[in-house]
């Protein structure tokens, strides 16, 4: 096992070649070129401003209402204007951020990682493990969304309770999360046995390599690309998922706000005070938006062909 | 007469800016009625861009002709009306292709897409165009006809399809088919059946066959002449025994020599053309092939080299073509040893 | 002679046919690799040739350890190969390695040719200490033809005999004794084709490389093996030195297969023997009884249906042919 025949020369001189970078180093550096990706990271960490130190951006209490100010259009004092009850949409938009946010992330992180785990085993162990899991995914597919939600929420709360904001999050995203991996799941097995498949699997496998290693470097970083678009999309859909939640009166409630419950609100009044859908859900637009344009960047970083 | 099929010059790129490839840098061949012209290069040489510009198939964006003209018994093809193009595609000139289970539509029986042909372009009745695809899988060699015009293409096996194929394309008489690399995926035994149905339907018909390959032994094989491509050009052009024997070009002799054959004496070396074919978004100035020839002096990196006449119907685009042609190959074979 | 490095014995590996998807049965088996026996000695070449589905890349995958056997035994150095279990076969892993075929999927696509080619040495890091790594991997590119400085590239940057050569790299990496080469040019262009094998045969010569070189192209064989096997749905039909198989064929299938081959010779057409066979290869899953190629062989007779040949020399030849009626060709017809 000594020197493999090569030319004296170049061994000695050895080229000024820096380390060998791993795909993640690479795809940083990437990621650093793209405007796409500082203008998604802007967005996010002005969100993420907003929803830790909202009395940064506002002094209103968002749930303070007085009546006589019920209705009254963008304006004086109140730039997005006042809600039915008159209540300051801009601080009320500010204060709805957290809860929204945390919902979203926590929610498409929750699906995209339990989602992930069960995919990548079911895909790359195929056999009973696949088939277990599998049929457990499809039950949980088989459920409705909002029966499902309705069945785990009032499971969870005895009806009228008072539930703190925190837990109440922490409940929403757990119903978001159980009814939805599967779909995460399905994605990542199928991704997972297509790359498992792969010539170059089998190479490492000739090498020695064991189930770990060849899950974390071959096939994990070659599925990643589909979960993560799946992730960006569905951020979004979940602040609405728990909009929905809301507007049953099993969600998020007073005096808890988020921007899904503000659009529940409003969306009977449209015609009526505009105002008061048209800024939350223009910030949820613009937080899918970003996350969306964060996914698209980093799958973009991640996949050494589209450098 | 001018001839069955006649590209002149032609030139197509994809892409735009300094990534434009320059995929047809000036193509011209011909084919006669009856005859086998083989169309030989290695992937990236242009080969088939060409023939899906003859036939009108090539997707225009991204490709973009330049320039040139395709002509079909003197008839100008580029710039003509797209519903006379489409007559023609099927009644006067038609392609197959190497992967014959992507060229057949799953979901219908080989006969139905057979009889579809008579049924829309001849006007026939289901019934009288199933007994004309019954009669043309019986033309392809397919045994039991009958039965299996009911299958669909999954049934058949990698042969069986692209005889299929073969029986789809003449089934309206066209009196040019271009086979694209019709037996690469095929396995040797039903390659050597599938060559010989070519080559007797094309007898029997007498019709051009352009045979687009990269195997040099399919080649030596069935065609009559020979076109080579590299870099998007013809770089040779000869019949058949001229070219093996004595090829002008050295591309043309590299290949030859590269290629390993069943005949070959025991231990004899292979010689390999150095170097990758150039990228087409910059191919080098002169010679496309002066970074891999041996023999390249300064003149092949200034100036292009034209096709020279070598005598008979025989071109070859090196400056020093009549060097190449005089020296003629050197390889020992067993066949030499057992017949001479 | 040597005794062999690499020795299989009636190798069986069946894939069972399954429908259902609550309930998995088995309906019936396919018959990839039926009965194979094979010596692969100490720094030769052992070519085994057959058409698509003959079983000759499954015998490649089990033979690597990919998949289990069905039936028979392996040795490697006289050891058990198919008994190796954990540390015993991640050591064995480094005496043999593989060469797959297609340079496109063969290579992780989201690793740097640093990362390919160093990959041997993570898995087995009592091979090259961490900081000679590198110095390794650019020698190992070199060897192969690469510029070592393209260590930090991705697979794509490269063209398909520039992989080819990065995964014999990575084969390479262990000094293994054996490599199994599973038709590692057919993806590649005449001119790169050639270049990849003179480096196989330069690697062998440099290193004392033993290859199982399995290929469906018998021009390629017939460059690089000493030994050849013709394989036909899932058995050897027939196998001997490179000049016994290519000058002496003495079964039917291997003369139609070589009478198939076109040469690019044209001033040989209509003069060498032309075998056609008729229709396809059988279905693994339901080969004929007796002999399997009876169903395509022009000199097939009764006996051929109920008594299958056995691989052994006969009175007509000089090497094993699986063939009741073997006997040597009639070459090229002289004019």
């Amino acid at each position: 096992m000594t020197e493999l025949a090569t030319s004296p020369a170049a061994a000695d001189e050895a080229p000024a070649v820096e380390e060998t970078r791993g795909l993640w180093v690479d795809g940083w550096a990437d990621l650093r070129r793209r405007p796409r990706f500082w203008i998604a990271a802007a967005l996010i960490l002005v969100l993420l401003l907003m929803a830790l130190a909202p009395s940064l951006f506002t002094s209103v209490d968002p749930a303070v209402g007085e009546l006589s100010r019920s209705r009254q259009p963008p304006g004086d004092g109140a730039i997005f204007g006042y809600d039915l009850q008159g209540r300051d949409v801009y601080a009320r938009t500010i204060y709805g951020a957290a809860p929204s946010l945390a919902v979203g992330f926590l929610a498409t992180l929750g699906t995209m990682v339990i989602g992930s785990l069960a995919g990548l085993l079911a895909g790359y162990s195929q056999g009973w493990a696949d088939s277990l899991l599998s049929r457990i995914g499809e039950v949980f597919a088989g459920l409705p969304f909002v029966l499902g939600g309705i069945v785990i929420l009032t499971s969870l709360n005895e009806p009228g309770e008072i539930v703190g904001a925190q837990e109440l999050v922490f409940q929403v995203v757990l119903t978001i999360v159980v009814l939805t991996w599967p779909v995460a799941m399905r994605i990542m097995r199928a991704a997972a046995i297509e790359t498992a498949q792969q010539d170059y699997v089998k190479a490492a496998r000739a090498l020695g390599a064991g189930p770990f290693r060849i899950v974390l470097r071959h096939i994990l970083p070659n599925t990643l690309a589909p979960v993560l678009v799946y992730g960006a999309i569905q951020f979004g859909v979940f602040i609405g998922a728990e909009a929905t939640l809301s507007f049953l009166g099993i969600g998020l409630r007073d005096p808890v706000v988020s921007w899904g419950v503000m659009i529940a609100e409003a969306k009977d009044r449209v015609q009526d005070i505009p105002w008061a859908l048209f800024f939350p859900a223009g910030f949820l637009v613009v937080t899918v938006l970003a996350f969306v344009m964060m996914g698209d960047a980093v799958r973009d970083a991640l996949d050494p062909r589209g450098r | 007469m001018a001839p069955l099929l006649e590209v002149e010059d032609l030139r197509v790129e994809f892409g735009r800016g300094p990534e434009t490839a320059s995929v047809l840098n000036g193509v011209s061949y011909h084919v006669d009625e009856g005859e086998t012209l083989a169309v030989l290069g290695e992937s990236g040489s242009g080969k088939s861009v060409t023939a899906q510009t003859v036939m009108g198939i090539l997707d225009l964006p991204p490709g973009r002709i330049t320039g040139g003209a395709v002509r079909f018994r003197g008839e100008e093809l580029l710039g003509a009306d797209p519903e006379r193009r489409r007559l023609l595609r099927g009644e006067s000139m038609a392609m197959i292709f190497q992967d014959a289970l992507s060229a057949l539509n799953p979901v219908y029986t080989v006969g139905f897409q057979i009889a579809e042909q008579f049924r829309f372009r001849r006007g026939l009745s289901r019934r009288d165009a199933t007994a004309r695809a019954v009669e043309m899988l019986d033309q392809v060699r397919i045994p039991n006809a009958k039965q299996r015009v009911k299958e669909y293409p999954h049934q058949f096996s990698g042969g069986m399809r692209q005889r299929a194929m073969i029986a789809m394309s003449l089934a309206l008489d066209p009196e040019l088919l271009i086979a694209d690399e019709p037996t690469t995926a095929l396995d040797v035994t039903v390659q050597a059946q599938i060559m010989d149905l070519l080559d007797e339907l094309r007898r029997e018909r007498g019709m051009g066959l352009v045979l687009i390959t990269h195997d040099l032994g399919v080649v030596a094989e069935v065609a009559d002449r020979i076109a080579v491509m590299y870099a998007g050009r013809v770089v040779e052009h000869a019949d058949a025994a001229t070219l093996y024997a004595r090829p002008g070009h050295p591309y043309t002799r590299g290949l030859m020599d590269s290629v390993p054959r069943v005949d070959d004496v025991a231990g004899a070396p292979l010689r390999p053309i150095p170097g990758l074919p150039p990228s087409l978004a910059a191919i080098p100035d002169g010679c496309p092939f002066h970074p891999r020839c041996a023999h390249a002096v300064d003149r092949c990196v200034t100036e292009v080299p034209a096709l020279r006449e070598l005598g008979g119907d025989h071109q070859a685009a090196c400056h020093f073509a009549e060097r190449f042609v005089a020296e003629g190959t050197d390889r020992p074979t067993t066949h030499e040893v057992v017949s001479g | 002679m040597t005794s062999p490095i690499l020795s299989v014995r009636d190798l069986v590996k069946h894939f069972p046919i399954t429908r259902g998807v609550l309930f998995r049965r088995t309906i019936g088996h396919v018959r990839a690799v039926d009965g194979v026996s094979l010596d692969l000695h100490p720094g030769e070449t052992l070519g085994v040739v057959g058409e698509s589905g003959c079983g000759k890349s499954t015998l490649a995958q089990v033979l690597m350890r990919l998949i289990p056997p069905t039936g028979g035994t392996a040795t490697f150095e006289g050891e058990d190969l198919f008994a190796k279990k954990g540390a015993a076969l991640t050591a064995w892993r480094r005496d043999m390695q593989i060469v797959l075929q297609d340079p496109y999927t063969s290579l992780n696509p989201r690793k740097t040719v640093g990362d390919i080619v160093g990959e041997p040495f993570d898995i087995h890091p009592e091979v090259a200490p961490k900081g000679d790594r590198q110095r390794r991997v650019q020698e190992l590119l070199e060897v192969v033809g690469l510029n070592p400085e393209h260590i930090r590239r991705y697979p794509h940057q490269f063209s398909g005999g520039q992989r080819q050569r990065i995964g014999i790299a990575r084969a390479l990496a262990l000094r293994p004794k054996v490599i199994v080469c599973d038709e590692p040019v057919s993806a590649l262009d005449v001119s790169i084709q050639a270049q990849v094998l003179n480096l196989l045969g330069d690697l062998q010569r440099e290193f004392g490389l033993a290859y199982l070189f399995i290929a469906h192209d018998l021009g390629v064989v017939r460059h690089l093996c000493d030994r050849v096997a013709v394989m036909y749905l899932g058995s050897i039909v027939e196998s001997g030195s490179a000049e016994d198989i290519y000058r002496r064929a003495s079964h039917p299938y291997t003369q139609a297969l070589l009478s198939s081959v076109p040469v690019p010779d044209p001033s040989l057409r209509g003069r060498r023997e032309a075998i056609r066979l008729s229709g396809d290869v059988p279905s693994p899953a339901d080969p004929p009884s007796g002999c399997r190629f009876r169903t395509r062989c022009p000199k097939a007779r009764p006996v051929c249906a109920e008594e299958p040949p056995a691989l052994e020399v006969r009175a007509a030849t000089d090497h094993p042919a699986a063939c009741h009626f073997a006997e040597p060709p009639h070459l090229v017809r002289s004019e």
